[in-house]
């Protein structure tokens, strides 16, 4: 590859990751109307139980930490991939998909034990604001799980590219961006909805 | 003689910064986490929720930039800084959102000061309204 095609190699990539980050911004922006919905309704809980009642703090620490590990597998992903070493690479997503995954087992089993007692969205517009927020988020990991299991297939198949490397940089931004949102869910949700 | 390209790989990201960006927010996140468990475990009598809340609030936010910074790498593009422009925006925005959805549902439980029950009076009494 000659320099002057690197270099609109390089132009052309600036771009779509603009363009992606751009995408991830007003997606802060839905979220941030979520937690605006959130933080509204957090009192309005129809007689029914609040923050205090409802979560268990220990287990949301093991939520957060396991996010937070895959976020960080998936930055070694990353390093790995600017070292040119597609193995490596692999085994860290798969290592980061693994971690997501027990977070979304851990978190639709918190769901699942609300709703089996009776503290489904449709109990008060707390918990209405509060599945809304957790569960929009907990989709946004699921559409990550996917895109990483198919990037795992891509890089199986084709190899690191210029085009797969492009979409491995897109795919860490989503997902760091995805435990970003977690912080405030953490904080705003739990930390201070418990005390 | 070929000069070594000076723009090839760009974003070059490091290990070190992965490191501290992944252990400080450990640390963050766990600090928040005793702060509020002291709390629980004391029956609400260790800190008071008026400095608790901000606290967490600044430890949110210190964690916050953190990632941003050593995870999303915000701020390391070269001119035009096109990301970051848009990320400010971002913010403005986000703040006009919440800030002012806060304000006005506020404001309106301050003028409709009533319970339930006077609410149903009142909707009652005032058909069409």
């Amino acid at each position: 590859m000659n320099k002057e095609s690197a270099i609109h190699i390089e132009k052309s990539n600036s771009k779509i990751t603009l363009g992606f980050w751009l995408y991830l911004m007003t997606d802060c922006i839905l979220f941030a109307s979520l937690f605006a919905t959130y933080a509204v309704l957090k009192s309005g809980t129809a007689g029914g139980p609040n923050g205090e009642d409802l979560f268990d703090i220990w287990f949301v620490l093991g939520e957060t930490l396991l996010l937070l590990t895959s976020s960080f597998t998936c930055g070694l992903a990353i390093l790995s991939s600017q070292n040119r070493n597609v193995k490596q690479v692999i085994i860290w997503l798969v290592v980061t998909a693994l971690l997501g995954a027990a977070f979304l087992g851990m978190e639709l089993s918190e769901f699942g034990h609300l709703i089996a007692e009776g503290n489904s969205w449709q109990r008060s517009g707390f918990l209405s604001a509060f599945f809304t927020l957790v569960g929009t988020h907990g989709l946004h990991i699921t559409v990550g799980l996917l895109w990483i299991i198919t990037m795992i297939y891509r890089l199986y198949s084709r190899g690191l590219t210029p085009s797969t490397l492009r979409k491995l940089m897109m795919l860490s931004l989503f997902w760091h961006f995805l435990d970003v949102i977690w912080i405030f869910i953490f904080t705003i949700v739990y930390m201070i909805g418990v005390l | 003689m070929a000069q070594p390209i000076k723009e090839a790989p760009t974003d070059q990201v490091h290990l070190k910064g992965y490191i501290i960006g992944f252990i400080s927010s450990i640390v963050l996140t766990t600090v928040a986490f005793l702060m509020v468990n002291d709390h629980l475990t004391s029956h609400h009598s260790q800190f008071p929720h008026a400095l608790l809340i901000p606290l967490l609030a600044g430890l949110a936010l210190i964690q916050f930039v953190v990632q941003m910074v050593f995870f999303l790498h915000l701020g390391t593009e070269r001119r035009p800084r096109w990301k970051f422009l848009v990320f400010w925006f971002m913010l403005l925005v986000v703040l006009i959102l919440v800030v002012g959805s806060l304000w006005i549902m506020d404001n309106l439980n301050y003028n409709m000061m009533m319970s339930p029950e006077e609410t149903r009076v009142y909707m009652h009494e005032h058909q069409g309204f």
